[in-house]
């Protein structure tokens, strides 16, 4: 194993996600010279988490179903459904702000139950399932809202646009932002050195300690500097409530994608179907839930976004749907299934968002931002697959081997890329193996 | 073919094999599963093409040498692989013409197209509207359509590989009657079957293949039997090349009654055709049966009905019926069932073997739906010692592994969810000879531990070399059962390839 390997973490699967590390580092450090410094100050990225939080949340549900072998299209329909029922039930039934969320969440899932049906039982592929509820749940939004914009009261705006409060001594800085930080540090330092007793315990081969501590102190750094900028942006800003909320949900996807039975079995389910279900998988289960799952989030994103706005509108998430694929397919998710992580998707949204946001700083037209975001998506997508055909270590090996860092070792390229092409396709439990 | 030899990596499948077919016979080649039958066809009909293999196909005393099957067709040779290769969707006629359309210049002439597929379909004796959907067609009617399409290519060598193999009685008669009659008009055929009976009745000449090698020809009308041939097809010495056990054979735990399981998609069939067998405890149980037999269909339809359509039987384990109707009733019930194909249906190839070695238990090291990590790596490490796996850690793709080592991972796999009966599938298909005896050793290990193996094999030395019993199977239907000293191959063989009036269950 190289050094950076080790550094990066590059345990099998999460080997797609540290190219795109550098390919995040890379965009934010070209933005931060073009548009002299206005893509890192604080004020501009409490933005960008405000205005594109929505691909993270996405992301993270986006990412399960691709693993599992399908797509999701109405997710940029459903957000806005759920935002104009949300935004009616304040409006002019005048329910309290914590009332409108619950109804917003139990939508979401009736909304996923009714789309995880049609993939899980009927076996209609999830394209067409997602393909119509894309059409039917933007004409519901439409015909809810009779096609106009319906506003939302101030105090439910907080998950849009808010801050977590300030509190203590005038600091000139945010106490909370300051809090969260201190509690994030000591939680990176005892995750590594819980990992590193862990893999002792289990004999299991332990990087050394360099490693861990130069990893450990990157992602120190990281926070430090994620604090500098949430905390010094303008009086009376600190953390976006948004970014509270994806952060909370990221940490929560990626213990149940990584650490838990289902989690097992959604990449069971996109790697082989076949033999899943002759492991005692039940793969319909896995199916509606995973769907069921993407709408949840898609209301949960669509609630959001509308207290961002400040109110909901007809054509609020028109596009989210490619934003958030696009995410996951950037963060090394494969097309096939069964490959890709929480963590890289997160990475890969926030690509995307950062890609459009300095788009936008630069000045670009919003044709010219849309062909550049399409080219950077199938070019960081050809570019794995190219890779992969080549039977190398995929897009990371390459970069690395670009830098001057890595050998040519394709014997030991990320585990789960070499196989792709021996895999069967199977995406449903329909071939070889019959279930009742 | 003359001294014809075919390589494949790390394998030589065919070693000098000559053979003569007479104009106007009808010509079968026997041989055991892997024996090089089919690959012998492959290179005659030019799917592996000329260079690909040494040696001389003399044809209509020229030498020839294709180099892919539109050339030998143009010769006359065309040949009807096991698997159909029409397109359901589309119609008889539009099949029929598929690749050889009748019309100028790219424009089809329908007209044309219909009057010649009716003219077809009625050589072939298959009364059917040209127009019907293939789909829609029974295995048999799409047989008979395989061979309209090869009389329009104006066939003069028909190669027909294991042709009855899906085919009802019926169906099968008819299609041998054709086969028949097509002789007649000056077509020869070569047909590759397992199908002794079948042989005896139509053939002129009989090709004996074993190991990639000629055995022998034998003229059928001088007088050859079933007998004849199974010794020819068999007849090698079994070699030392299994552990040594003393089996410790416990009471009858698990019984299967009256099994009945129909075809998934022909209802018409019957891939388990009443089938009744006991296993004991600490016994190791063959079954033997030629490819198609129903080996597999049984099993996995045991296993949570992962096959077929169940119509009746039961199952009894300990004295008491077990209703099993999905793979996680079959896990719970304490069974385990190890495929056929790896690759497909046993392993994700995507995954670790530490995450492969848990997949079918997960629950045993998961509280409240958390895997514990910790002891998932134990599982894992301890499973990759006991088998000796080599694998350098057990965080490796599986992907990467050989043969031999994938099947460790999978019986791994399986060995973890603690089965009472462990059904293996072709367990040492595609495994070199070394991993072959530690695989054969770790078999009779859960066998002495007390637990009852089920073990379905195609080479006949193994099931002989490991099994305390045997059962044969043909078409669907257990024909006979045999304690292992008094199976030979030959007495094997022979229940293998006919149905028995006196069958013992």
């Amino acid at each position: 194993m190289n050094p950076l390997r080790q550094l990066f973490g590059g345990r099998g699967s999460n080997a797609g996600q540290y190219g795109m590390i550098i390919a995040l580092i890379a965009i934010v450090i070209i933005f931060e010279f073009w548009t002299h410094g206005l893509t890192l100050n604080p004020t501009n990225v409490i933005n960008v988490f405000q205005q594109y939080s929505y691909i993270l949340i996405l992301a993270l549900g986006m990412v399960m179903v691709i693993i599992a072998g399908h797509i999701d299209l109405s997710v940029g329909s459903v957000a806005p459904f759920v935002g104009i029922i949300v935004a009616q039930a304040m409006s002019q039934w005048h329910w309290a702000w914590w009332q409108a969320i619950i109804l917003g969440l139990v939508i979401g899932a009736l909304v996923g139950a009714w789309q995880g049906f049609w993939v899980a039982f009927v076996r209609v592929p999830a394209f067409i399932v997602t393909l119509a509820g894309q059409l039917i749940f933007r004409g519901a939004n439409q015909w809810i809202g009779n096609s106009t914009s319906v506003g939302v009261p101030e105090s439910y705006q907080t998950i849009g646009n808010g801050f977590i409060p300030d509190f203590g001594p005038n600091t000139n800085f945010s106490n909370g932002t300051l809090l969260l930080g201190i509690i994030t540090i000591a939680a990176l330092i005892w995750t590594e050195a819980r990992g590193r007793a862990k893999r002792r315990r289990m004999g299991a081969e332990l990087v050394p300690m360099w490693v861990s501590v130069v990893r450990t102190g990157i992602l120190i750094a990281v926070t430090l500097l994620g604090m500098y900028l949430f905390g010094a942006g303008a009086v009376g800003t600190s953390i976006p409530v948004v970014a509270i909320i994806a952060g909370i949900l990221t940490i929560l996807y990626g213990f149940l994608t990584r650490n838990t039975i289902f989690g097992r079995q959604v990449y069971a389910v996109g790697g082989n179907a076949n033999a899943a279900a002759l492991s005692g998988v039940n793969i319909r289960k896995v199916n509606f839930f995973v769907m069921a799952n993407m709408s949840l989030l898609a209301a949960v994103a669509g609630m959001v976004y509308v207290g961002y706005a400040g109110a909901s509108g007809p054509a609020d998430g028109t596009g989210w749907e490619l934003d958030a694929i696009a995410a996951v397919f950037v963060g090394g998710a494969a097309v096939s299934g069964g490959i890709g992580t929480v963590a890289g998707s997160i990475v890969g949204a926030l690509v995307m968002a950062l890609l459009q946001n300095g788009l936008q700083l630069i000045g670009a037209e919003s044709n010219l931002q849309q062909i550049i975001r399409g080219l950077v998506l199938l070019l960081a997508v050809a570019f794995d697959v190219y890779s992969k055909t080549q039977g190398r270590p995929s897009l990371i090996g390459n970069i690395m081997r670009g830098l001057g860092v890595g050998r040519s070792r394709p014997a030991e390229g990320a585990a789960p890329e070499a196989p792709a092409a021996d895999q069967p396709k199977s995406i449903d439990d329909q071939s070889k193996v019959s279930l009742p | 073919m003359r001294s014809i030899t075919k390589e494949f990596p790390g394998v030589k499948a065919l070693s000098d094999v000559s053979m003569t077919v007479k104009a106007g016979e009808i010509h079968a080649i026997c041989g055991e599963n892997g024996a090089g039958k089919s690959t012998l066809m492959k290179v005659l009909s030019g799917v592996y093409p000329y260079g690909t293999y040494t040696g001389d196909i003399v044809y209509q005393g020229e030498v020839v040498q294709f180099s892919n099957i539109k050339q030998s067709e143009e010769a006359g040779i065309v040949i009807i692989h096991q698997e159909l290769a029409l397109i359901p969707e589309l119609s008889i006629t539009e099949n029929l013409f598929l690749g050889s359309e009748i019309g100028k210049h790219g424009v089809i002439d329908w007209t044309e197209a219909q009057i010649r597929a009716r003219e077809l379909l009625a050589r072939v004796g298959l009364d059917e509207d040209p127009d019907t959907q293939i789909k829609n067609l029974g295995v048999g009617k799409q047989q008979l359509v395989e061979i309209a399409k090869a009389l329009h290519k104006n066939v003069k060598l028909l190669i027909l590989d294991e042709p009855t193999a899906a085919l009802n009685e019926t169906d099968s008669q008819h299609l041998l009657d054709l086969i028949v009659g097509l002789k007649a008009r000056g077509v020869t055929s070569i047909m590759i079957s397992h199908k002794l009976n079948e042989i005896e009745q139509v053939a002129d000449d009989i090709t004996i293949i074993r190991d990639g090698h000629t055995i022998e020809t034998l003229d059928v009308h001088t007088g050859v039997d079933e007998d004849r041939i199974i010794r020819g097809m068999v007849g090698r010495s079994l070699e030392s090349r299994f552990p040594d056990r003393t089996p410790h054979i416990g009471e009858v735990f698990f019984e299967v009654r009256n099994w009945t399981v129909q075809h998934p998609l022909d209802s018409s069939r019957l891939v388990c055709k009443n089938e009744s067998f006991v296993v004991r405890r600490g016994e190791i149980v063959g079954f033997a049966g030629l490819m198609g037999a129903g080996r597999t269909e049984l099993a996995m339809s045991l296993f949570g009905r992962s096959y077929g359509t169940w119509l009746d039987g039961q199952i009894f384990k300990d004295g008491r019926e077990i209703k099993i109707t999905n793979v996680r009733q079959a896990i719970a019930a304490g069974l385990g069932y190890v495929s056929e194909d790896r690759k497909a249906l046993g392993l994700n190839l995507l995954d670790t073997v530490k995450r492969s070695t848990v997949s079918a238990d997960l629950g045993r090291i998961s509280k409240g739906g958390v895997v514990d990590s910790l002891k998932e790596y134990d599982v894992a490490e301890s499973y990759r010692k006991l088998l000796r796996t080599k694998v350098p850690t057990v965080e490796e793709g599986v992907s990467k592994l050989s043969g031999g080592n994938q099947q460790k991972v999978v019986l791994s796999k399986w060995m973890f969810t603690d089965p009472d009966l462990l059904i293996l599938d072709e367990p040492t298909r595609g495994i070199d000879v070394g991993a072959k005896f530690e695989i054969y050793r770790i078999i009779q290990q859960l066998a002495d531990q007390g637990k009852g193996v089920i073990l379905i094999s195609s080479e006949l030395p193994e099931l002989l070399g490991l099994s305390d019993r045997i059962y044969t199977i043909f078409e669907g239907a257990i024909t006979d059962e045999f304690p292992v000293a008094e199976a030979t191959p030959e007495s094997l063989m022979r229940s293998m390839t006919s149905s028995k009036k006196d069958a013992l269950i």
